[in-house]
């Protein structure tokens, strides 16, 4: 593989499996805290299924670089993680948890399937593996956004506001990464844009459909995946604790 | 190297005898985990997928299998288990009579979809008691990422599926 798409990609495969790791995180917080037990497992299960899809990214990056999901994971402080900020805020209610998911799974769901046509085999391959599993996310987090969305005047209330505050961050997902287009131009990737395009023409029917408004905006929260916000740095500082207290511990 | 007397089938019967950790009573092998099984000279290689990509039990099954197939006087270091993605994991794969040991084990089988997964849209799950098909989702999510939670009307009772996958 030429450097520089070997470089680029590598770059693309960090920014997804971060993306899915702290999304993994994030729902993880709700274990023991959901408001039905049902809803408890089922986050679980979520977190779990995010965990394996970032193992999944890992794993492709380990066969390109070398490098270790451990190490990258646990080791790497807020700076060197390229994730969107999205994923790093803090779970809100029970509304902004789960349209955080939904915003998430639509726009994950839209890219696997553009994967599934890479020319770069393994990540065809892996996205073939993880798109199965995220029909299931597809499908829970929508019912609840209707069901929220459609729901009491208060659900009601609550889930408009988590749409407006996460709709900025949302939109970070289809800022193309600096090196994106030779990957494009190369049939590895899909093009941001047009992911951007098919997520709008999903979720915007959809959420109208579930008494929603739309924020008019199409302008991202970042267009860097450098730029944190100030949420990261705790949340990485409880995830990586235990890790880093014994570096070499053997499990 | 005693891996000349060892056969593939052979092989393959041992690995009929790792059980998958979440579901004691069906086999790797009938789950259709094992991809191949490959002999040359001094090694024996095992092909395997992973069910879902999360799957915690993936290590304890690589570590299984590499036991079982040590028994066959196999060294471990002549042992090594490959871990592919490609063809992803279906339940279609796995054998009717494993399907009948999960439904005796009071998971409902999950439905044959022939690639056509939107079928998890249509609920389609039996009740492993009563057969019956007066049955509602309650959770997608179940115990164990491979399983949903259904209720039947008519045993008044909740249940669990194999989830199509
Ligand atoms: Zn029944």
């Amino acid at each position: 593989m030429d450097s520089h798409i070997k470089h680029a990609l590598t770059a693309q495969l960090l920014a997804m499996a971060d993306d899915e790791i702290l999304l993994a995180h994030r729902d993880s917080e709700w274990t023991g805290h959901a408001p039905i037990l049902e809803e408890d497992i089922a986050l679980a299960n979520l977190a779990q299924d995010e965990l394996g899809h970032a193992s999944v990214w890992y794993g492709l990056l380990h066969e390109l670089t070398g490098e270790d999901a451990n190490q990258l994971v646990f080791f790497r402080d807020a700076s060197a993680y390229c994730n969107i900020q999205m994923v790093e805020l803090p779970n809100g209610d029970w509304a902004f948890t789960l349209m955080r998911q939904y915003l998430f799974d639509v726009a994950e769901m839209m890219r696997l399937t553009a994967l599934m046509e890479s020319d770069y085999r393994p990540l065809a391959d892996a996205a073939a593996k993880v798109r199965r599993e995220e029909l299931y996310h597809v499908r829970h987090s929508s019912a609840w956004i209707r069901r929220l969305g459609l729901g009491t005047e208060e659900s009601h209330r609550r889930t408009q506001k988590a749409l407006n505050t996460l709709w900025p961050f949302a939109l970070q997902m289809f800022v193309p990464l600096p090196n994106e287009a030779a990957l494009v131009a190369n049939s590895i990737l899909p093009d941001s844009a047009q992911l951007q395009a098919r997520w709008l023409d999903v979720v915007l029917p959809f959420l109208h459909q579930a008494g929603l408004e739309v924020p008019e905006t199409l302008t991202p929260i970042a267009t860097s995946r450098q730029q944190h916000s100030k949420y990261l740095a705790p949340l990485l500082q409880e995830m990586q604790e235990v890790a880093r207290q014994d570096p070499g511990a053997e499990w | 190297m005693a891996i000349q007397a060892v056969t593939e089938e052979k092989v393959w019967h041992v690995l009929d005898t790792v059980k998958d950790p979440e579901i004691p009573v069906v086999s790797v092998v009938e789950m259709g985990l094992i991809r191949a099984v490959e002999l040359d000279d001094d090694r024996v290689t095992v092909t395997m997928t992973p069910t879902f990509s999360g799957c915690p039990a993936l290590e304890v099954m690589q570590r299984e299998i590499k036991t079982a197939v040590s028994a066959l006087n196999i060294p471990l270091p002549h042992i090594t288990i490959n871990v592919v993605l490609s063809p992803p994991w279906s339940t279609d794969w796995i054998t009717e009579e494993a399907r009948a040991k999960l439904k005796a084990f009071g998971l409902s089988p999950p439905p044959q979809h022939g690639g056509k997964l939107d079928i998890i849209f249509h609920d389609i799950a039996p009740c492993p008691r009563c057969d019956g098909h007066n049955t509602s989702l309650k959770n997608s999510f179940g115990p164990t990422l491979c399983r949903a939670i259904y209720y039947c009307h008519d045993c008044q009772e909740p249940f669990e599926q194999f989830k199509p996958l």
